[in-house]
């Protein structure tokens, strides 16, 4: 990268402010485009066939019956999607994902699909389609996956990371340890040591708009595909990978997106949508059902996790150990690997060990959510830290500002860090009136940190100036958070003009360089950098015309508050040329005036929260509600105040879900028995309070506005600062997520049956 | 050309005898990753499908162009997914 984008302290005029969003008029009318909206001539209805059982082997699938339906234009298994992956493992996994091929690996697993004339006979044609399975044995829970006998997903599973290699196959995929320093010798330094494992069950995102594609591909090769998603240009290589498409033939259009959160940066229904058409010779219009996102896209792990710390009297940890093993699905991932890096990575610990096992098991395969992995590793320590507290008679937020990470501290997951955070997180914590609010009956208050890594990638804008004068902005990230607002912000900020002169838009694979998805708090941090630059190159050539305008050597032209000014006893008695004159005379003054740039955005920063939550538990019914909720994070500097105060709110409204209701539930038979959103309850506006924000702004060094990424962390510190403030409302430490009504009911007779046998 | 101890985590060491540390001349992280390959082939595979370099603990993908420092702390990490 050669772009200078050190953080330059310069003073904003529209950075900061909050205007009205750009697509808000369209979202609330009806009127904005999401992946359902797309509709082509001549389209037809696909629809995906997927395996009743948790685990079989595929004998044979007969689709003759269903070809033979009238109506039918298509119906593929995996035959239509040959192996081109070449070797690659990933891209076979998720190959074997989007359509099964000797095994069907979780309820829900594709085995075939098909194309009609409508709904109807599509669905005619999957009854009529014969698949020969041979079920066998299915393990769905993360520990059941590692006990003795468990049935072991894939033969040729030998553990990675382990030397020497073992000699049997089984269930753990991947193990990954980090640490420094002597954890035996950290122990032998503590005055208490507890030790406790906790659980969490399986999450998924929630996203109100199911995956939804509308695909074509011509007899010459090219292709068309309109979806929902957070990368279509990682969804166009993929999809062009594994239908051996050229890229450049596959242009992808993305839609509006109704939630993301990590489960759209994969390809689900796409690649299968795409060889229905391919077959058809038609479009093919394929919408996930909320059955189908829940039972075949991409949940979180399911998580156990063993922890042991040591504390001095004075509060200080002497040691960390954690072992933590998450859920995979039928595929290795790196969630195990995330919750290992991040599991203590808020605070400053000589002596820490954490290792990761990524366990394979009969579900689907496991995506990232939101800052994945971090939210349930938190849960494990910050428990941990607040009942250490309590067992030293110390103030939690008392001992967390004691043992906070700052600068020159060696993270646990490695590398020693710079400038960082969380001690000021803390610090507003402390000083936030929520802390010292009275409490009413039968409630507690908790708090938790968390943190996430962040990071950039490859990015590229486009900046048009249009020949009134105004600007349109071509993004390659997607919109999932208000990203087109705050790239406009950033645009009139560098350019010097309004930002309602500005329009922002996300552009089509074929209309910009490669940029990496929307994910990792990236968005707004990497096209805002790339944005100020494609500023910068167009006000070059802005000066240039200008000079050439007045004649005059560019040398002697500045761009100031909008306009080119002539500067020098010579030429300062010229008038400021506006933007709009500079580009009406923009067809003889050398053409289309525009600003571009490609780069790689780094240096994001890592990024710290701390929560605040205040829990009212009924004690008949263990019924838990958030009565009092609030959020300090770093921005960096907020672009959009009110998008990043949203940013906060989502994160920590999802965490709270997750925290008190959200869980898959599997059967006996390993088929998920809540597929939906009357079983599956994420939190809807009456169960939640306001969330209170405070935005803590201290610039990134690396970025020229000092932005970082904000939409992440907020999720990580919810499950434990509840379940913290449930243990501080009635002495009960909950050690399983969610801490749903039945489970707070029974620790809370629990504790009641201990005290009475005591007594 | 500045000597860098470069730090790497667990899924690497198995490629360079054993070893948490291995020491690198490096100016730039093409130079690292080139001089890495050249003495522990092994790990040529995780190199291409992308590693993560901590440099003075902010974490940068893997732009060769990205310039080490003399005296920074180099710690090789696995490229992270985000959500």
């Amino acid at each position: 990268m050669s772009a200078d984008t050190r953080y330059t302290g310069q003073e904003f005029k529209s950075v900061g402010t909050r205007p009205l969003r750009p697509d808000g008029i369209d979202k609330v009318t009806g009127r904005a485009r999401f992946g359902a909206d797309i509709n082509l001539p001549g389209q037809l209805v696909g629809r995906i066939l997927r395996s009743p059982h948790a685990h079989a082997a595929i004998r044979s699938i007969d689709t003759s019956k269903a070809e033979a339906l009238p109506g039918v234009k298509a119906v593929i298994t995996s035959a239509d999607l040959p192996d081109l992956t070449d070797g690659n493992r990933e891209m076979f996994d998720i190959l074997d994902n989007c359509m099964a091929r000797t095994h069907a690996y979780y309820d829900g697993h594709a085995v075939a699909a098909v194309a009609a004339v409508d709904a109807h006979t599509a669905r005619q044609a999957l009854k009529l389609i014969k698949v020969d399975y041979e079920v066998l044995p299915h393990v769905t829970d993360v520990d059941a996956a590692i006990a003795k006998g468990a049935p072991v997903l894939h033969k040729d599973c030998f553990t990675r990371g382990v030397e020497p290699k073992p000699r049997k196959a089984s269930n753990i995929a991947y193990r990954s340890e980090f640490g420094h320093g002597d954890v035996d010798a950290g122990f032998a330094k503590a005055d208490v040591i507890i030790e406790r494992t906790f659980r969490t069950e399986q999450t998924h995102q929630g996203y109100i708009e199911p995956h939804a594609c509308v695909a074509s591909i011509s007899p010459d090769g090219t292709g068309e595909l309109w979806l929902c998603t957070q990368g279509h240009f990682v969804v166009r290589q993929h999809c062009a990978e594994l239908l051996g498409l050229d890229v450049s033939k596959l242009r992808v259009t993305p839609t509006e997106i109704g939630g993301g959160f990590g489960g759209k940066t994969h390809v689900w229904a796409e690649p299968v949508a795409l060889a229905l058409s391919r077959k058809a010779n038609r479009p093919v219009k394929l919408v996930m059902s909320r059955d189908e996102v829940f039972r075949a896209s991409g949940p979180t792990s399911a998580t156990s996790i063993d922890i042991r710390i040591g504390v001095t009297k004075k509060g200080r940890i002497t040691a960390g150990d954690a072992t933590l093993r998450y859920s995979s699905g039928p595929y290795l991932g790196m969630w195990a690997e995330l919750g290992a890096m991040t599991s203590f990575a808020c605070y400053d610990m000589k002596n820490v060990r954490t290792v990761g096992l990524e366990i394979l098991v009969n579900r689907p395969k496991t995506t990232a959510y939101r800052a994945p992995s971090a939210p349930m590793a938190a849960f494990a320590v910050e428990s941990m830290i607040d009942e250490l507290a309590g067992r030293i008679g110390m103030d939690p937020l008392e001992m967390r500002i004691l043992n906070a990470a700052k600068k020159g501290t060696r993270s646990s997951y490695g590398p020693v860090y710079g400038p960082i955070g969380i001690g000021p997180t803390l610090e507003a914590a402390r000083e936030h009136p929520h802390m010292s609010a009275p409490l009413g009956k039968n409630q507690g208050r908790g708090m938790a940190c968390g943190f996430w890594f962040n990071f950039g990638g490859q990015t590229c804008t486009d900046l048009n100036i249009t020949p009134d004068g105004s600007v349109t902005l071509t993004v390659g990230t997607i919109d999932v958070g208000g990203a087109r607002a705050s790239l406009a912000l950033v645009a009139a900020e560098e350019l010097g003009i309004p930002y309602d002169q500005v329009r922002a838009v996300v552009g089509d694979t074929s209309s910009l360089g490669y940029n990496d998805m929307t994910d990792g708090s990236r968005g707004t941090f990497s096209s805002s950098m790339a944005t100020i630059m494609s500023a910068r190159n167009a006000i070059t050539i802005l000066r240039q015309r200008a000079a050439r305008m007045w004649d005059i050597p560019v040398a002697k032209v500045i761009w100031e508050a909008g306009c080119a000014k002539a500067v020098g006893k010579k030429y300062d008695n010229l008038a400021p040329l506006t933007l709009a004159e500079i580009a009406a005379a923009a067809p003889k003054t050398g053409g289309p005036i525009a600003g571009h740039n490609e780069l790689v955005a780094d240096g994001a920063g890592v990024s710290f929260a701390t929560h605040i939550c205040d829990v009212e538990v009924d004690p008949e019914t263990g019924r838990t509600q958030v009565v009092r909720y609030t959020v300090i994070q770093d921005a960096g500097k907020a672009v959009h105040p009110t998008y990043v105060e949203g940013q906060y709110q989502g994160g920590a409204a999802q965490g709270i879900g997750w925290a008190l209701n959200e869980e898959y539930i599997y059967g006996e038979d390993g088929r998920l028995q809540n597929a939906g959103f009357l079983d599956y309850r994420i939190p809807v506006c009456s169960d939640l309070p306001m969330i209170d924000t405070q935005i803590l702004e201290i610039p990134n060094p690396n970025h020229p506005y000092g932005i970082r990424g904000v939409g992440e962390t907020s999720i990580v510190p919810p499950l434990a600062a509840i379940g913290n403030a449930v243990s501080n409302a009635f002495g009960v430490r909950m050690t399983h997520v969610p801490m749903s009504a039945p489970r707070i009911l029974k620790a809370l007779e629990e504790a009641a049956r201990d005290a009475s046998e005591v007594a | 050309m500045a000597r860098h101890d470069v730090k790497l985590w667990s899924a690497l060491r198995p490629h360079a005898q054993g070893m948490d540390t291995v020491s690198i001349e490096a100016n730039t992280i093409r130079e690292l990753f080139t001089r890495l390959e050249a003495s522990y082939p092994g790990m040529a595979p995780l190199i291409t499908q992308g590693i993560a370099v901590s440099v003075n603990g902010t974490l940068y993908r893997d732009s060769w162009d990205t310039k080490l420092p003399d005296g920074a702390e180099v710690f090789l990490l696995p490229r992270i997914q985000g959500g």
